[in-house]
């Protein structure tokens, strides 16, 4: 491949990243307001950002540290919500070119954000360095840069206005998992039992001993194992290209 | 908060959810073969993002009804298969304008 193509490469994943990118400023933010809101300082915030690349993780982790739980803990949950990452890196990994070294797999996976695999899964043929270099580059700065902008706003907003935006990383996962809620039966019962679940331990007294981070671990891990014991997924022989037609992003 | 224990934490985020994401690009060039594995782990990100979501999303504003208002706002335009932005800025709009009326 020559030079002009890597730079055209890099340009068109560059492009094909910005509205990630803007949707990221947008939720990173919230999550600067809620991680200075519950007591980090903004460059603690932003180490987060920079270090984790991901939504409901980070978000999981500033309530567990917020919560002072236990090292383990905070492992099993990070392991738990982000787990999903293992499957796409695994199904990314198929469509990688040569100049994929192992170097470059190192550098791209710590970006291999829900949105940015869902974005290069549907580029058509295999997939270059240039390419995933541009895709992941603008959501990465989107992400830190809202962090930091939330961080700064945050003692400056109005309370009425960033306890709005609390909601902002909600609605992000919403509009996840909404619509392969609607299209698929399978994915619609293992959430609902996931959400009774969740609800059903969150609000009987019963098992307030259980923290909010393994709560999501136990729900998760048994609404799953239900699905895939009463409905294993047969029909596709790579479980993400399911997953990418249904419009998960 | 404290450094001392902000970076242990900083530091278990951060390798855990790296690993989760370097080792299958960087290792693993087969296949699961599993159809429980495979279904298992094709299931895990709803589940995941339900249990997260609800209830915390009602309790995400400090307040009931604008969180209930920001909720069905996402609910229905994510329906619509609406973008992550709109639904999320749209969810934020709601909340704060219900807000204004009940605070």
């Amino acid at each position: 491949m020559g030079r002009t193509s890597m730079k055209s490469d890099y340009i068109r994943g560059l492009r094909d990243g910005i509205p990630i990118a803007l949707g990221y400023v947008s939720v990173a933010f919230a999550f600067g307001i809620q991680a200075t809101g519950l007591g980090l300082d903004a460059l603690q915030a932003v180490l987060i950002s920079v270090l984790n690349v991901t939504s409901a993780g980070q978000l999981a982790g500033l309530q567990l540290m917020v919560a002072g739980v236990s090292l383990t803990e905070m492992a099993l949950t990070q392991l738990t919500i982000n787990l999903r990452y293992a499957l796409m890196s695994l199904s990314l990994s198929q469509k990688l070119d040569k100049s994929m070294t192992l170097f470059h797999r190192l550098t791209i996976s710590f970006c291999n954000t829900d949105e940015v695999f869902v974005v290069a899964s549907q580029q058509r043929g295999k997939l270059g360095k240039a390419y995933l270099y541009g895709l992941t580059n603008g959501p990465f700065v989107g992400w830190v840069l809202g962090t930091l902008l939330g961080a700064l706003a945050g003692g400056i907003l109005p309370a009425a206005l960033t306890n709005a935006l609390g909601i902002a990383i909600y609605g992000m996962f919403i509009a996840i998992v909404l619509p392969p809620f609607r299209q698929s039966r399978e994915v619609r019962a293992v959430v609902v039992v996931s959400v009774a679940l969740s609800c059903m331990m969150t609000l009987f007294p019963l098992f307030s001993f259980i923290s909010d981070g393994f709560r999501i671990i136990i729900c998760a891990v048994a609404a799953s194992a239900l699905g895939a014991w009463l409905m294993p997924q047969h029909a596709s022989e790579e479980p993400m290209d399911a997953l990418v037609e249904e419009g998960v992003n | 908060m404290e450094w001392s224990i902000f970076i242990p934490y900083l530091v278990v985020m951060a390798v855990v959810t790296y690993l989760i994401r370097m080792l299958p690009l960087a290792a693993i060039r087969g296949r699961v073969n599993s159809v429980f594995l495979q279904s298992f782990l094709y299931y895990v990100p709803y589940a995941v993002l339900g249990a997260m979501t609800f209830p915390a999303v009602l309790q995400s504003t400090g307040n009931w009804t604008t969180a209930a208002a920001g909720t069905v706002v996402a609910l229905v335009l994510g329906w619509k298969n609406k973008g992550l932005l709109t639904v999320a800025a749209a969810a934020c709009a709601a909340a704060y304008l219900v807000g204004l009326v009940v605070i």
